[in-house]
């Protein structure tokens, strides 16, 4: 093409005519032999860290063919902070904060874990009262987190409402939070031993009217998106992974319960006091994106339902344990978890008897699952890999502590 | 299950149980076999965690733990084995594949090799970052300084 020169304006007369004589140079190389067609083989496209759909600070190595996916390649580590060195370098009690910053979509659930974990190495436990409170905000937490993954999930694949509906509704939940212990995100709810706090002056009533105005509200998540064509094209038979590869590949949560096993450590292997409520474990049969969107919908009704049975019965008593002020677990190993809105939850500690521990293990669920990202993205469209990173409702912040 | 294995291993195995939760001790040599074993004849088909911890002054420096769970059981068993400093461990890879990013992990925290794993290298620090922090002589102020100049621009990552 022929270079031509726009003119100056700044130095232009007005009313002057351009004096830009046009270039007669050519940039075309009609002497080159080779034309440079581009290469249409496989190619290595990065996506992230920095991509919203992400959901953090996750960085997928793809390979593509045109527009199918060859291979992922996850690099992780971004957000990494050494949960586990600082762990040991904190008391028991010092470091009950932390662990409400590695999941902060689930902050409560991530300190009934470790407080259990922390109380069974110690051998007490939490009198009822405290068991019923920390149901009933976990549950609550379980509820806030799948309506925080429903609405980035949607917004993911395009469908923009959901993102304003569910948050709009999880502030419900947050101002029970806060009302309760002060925060809303990083809540540090609960202690070793029970609960700090005693529930407020009209919490069962708050309680209740949220009982009241969440089962319309998720009524109306699924009028927006259980039969919509788009939705069903976006998520039907995509990413799919069979049970058997599931277990092998040590899925957990909502992503196994989707691919057909009905297993939830909430019925297979009970703590706090979940044994004394009834509730079903909702699964799926073809283990895609669609399927595990309707087990976290159907779990989103099961937490309502024992969160029901649980604030209309919530004993008297007292709501701490009778524990030392300094905490100091006898020598001993413990391996407890829980069923976090992710998965299996779990800590492994090591006590040497001395007022820190002497190893912390976080097993995080995300980081765990995003493993199976290969192997359901694998022959599917590059659209696909973002519906497959938000049906696994990863938060960065577990996968790399 | 526990005294079939301890006729058949002898002193090389141990099982205990402590708070309600069985684990075995094993010698290090029967780590791939028994391993197997666990997930073919007692269906311990789900490896829920893998992970080490570092004593500095014994001889044996390291504990490596995996966490198994059985579905059709609904049971969760520990294995324990020591090994030494340098000494490297089988790769579960080939039983669990879910040991994949475990074992890199392990490596990258405490730098215990596991032979035959697809691709050993780090996998939460950066691939050129020297030390394993989970180490106990490793401080928890410690850092690559030479790292964090060269790739961040900054004195101190502190």
């Amino acid at each position: 093409m022929i270079d031509q020169k726009t003119p100056d304006r700044k130095t232009s007369d007005d009313h002057a005519l351009p004096n830009a004589v046009p270039s007669l140079t050519s940039n075309l190389d009609l002497e080159a032999p080779d034309k440079p067609y581009l290469d249409s083989n496989e190619i290595i496209l990065n996506m992230g860290p920095q991509h919203p759909a992400t959901h953090g600070v996750l960085r997928v190595i793809l390979k593509l063919d045109g527009e199918k996916v060859m291979g992922t390649e996850c690099v992780i580590g971004y957000l990494h902070r050494g949960v586990e060195k600082i762990a040991e370098n904190r008391t028991y009690t010092m470091f009950n904060p932390y662990v409400d910053r590695m999941d902060y979509c689930a902050a409560v659930s991530n300190g009934l874990g470790y407080c259990e974990a922390v109380e069974r190495l110690m051998n007490v436990e939490a009198p009822p009262r405290a068991q019923y409170i920390r149901v009933i905000l976990t549950e609550l937490q379980r509820l806030a987190s799948h309506q925080l993954w429903l609405g980035t999930h949607a917004l993911d694949i395009g469908a923009m409402t959901p993102l304003f509906y569910t948050f709009r509704d999880r502030e419900e939940i947050l101002k029970i939070f806060e009302k309760y212990c002060g925060a809303r995100l990083t809540t540090h709810a609960f202690r070793i031993g029970g609960c700090q706090y005693e529930i407020y002056p009209g919490f069962e009533k708050d309680v209740k009217n949220f009982l009241a105005f969440a089962p319309p509200k998720i009524d109306e998540y699924e009028t927006l998106l259980t039969s919509n064509r788009i939705w069903l094209e976006r998520t039907k038979n995509v990413g799919v992974i069979s049970a058997k590869d599931a277990i092998a590949l040590g899925v957990t949560g909502p992503v196994l319960r989707a691919s057909g096993v009905k297993w939830d450590i909430r019925k297979a292997v009970p703590y706090a006091n979940y044994s004394k409520f009834d509730f079903e474990i909702p699964v799926g049969t073809n283990g895609d994106t669609y399927d595990r969107y309707l087990v976290r919908m159907a779990e989103m009704r099961q937490s309502l339902r024992i969160i029901e049975q649980a604030v209309n019965g919530i004993p008297e008593g007292p709501i701490m344990a009778k524990v030392p002020k300094l905490i100091k677990p006898p020598v001993g190993e413990i391996y407890h978890s829980i069923e976090a809105p992710k998965g299996e939850l779990g800590y492994f500690i090591v006590s040497d008897g001395s007022t820190q521990p002497y190893r912390l293990r976080v097993r995080p669920p995300s980081f765990v699952n995003l493993q199976a990202l290969d192997l359901m993205v694998r022959g599917a469209l590059v659209a696909d890999v973002v519906a497959v990173i938000g049906t696994f409702d990863i938060v960065l912040g577990e996968v790399d502590r | 299950m526990v005294e079939k294995y301890k006729c058949q291993y002898g002193s090389g195995l141990d099982a205990q149980t402590y708070l309600g939760q069985n684990y075995f001790t094993v010698d290090r040599s029967l780590i791939p076999d028994f391993l197997r074993l666990l997930r073919d004849e007692e269906q311990f088909d789900y490896c829920v965690d893998l992970t080490a911890a570092h004593y500095p002054k014994r001889e044996k420096q390291f504990d490596v733990f995996w966490i198994l769970y059985s579905f059709a059981r609904n049971e969760r068993i520990r294995v324990k084995t020591q090994i030494a400093d340098g000494e490297s461990l089988p790769s579960s890879f080939s039983i669990w594949p879910t040991t994949d990013w475990l074992e890199r992990e392990a490596y990258d925290m405490f730098g215990i090799k596991f032979d035959g794993h697809p691709g050993l290298k780090r996998i939460l620090l950066p691939d050129g970052w020297k030390g394993h922090p989970l180490r106990k002589d490793y401080d928890i102020l410690r850092q690559d300084k030479e790292w964090v100049q060269i790739n961040l621009g900054i004195e101190s990552g502190q």
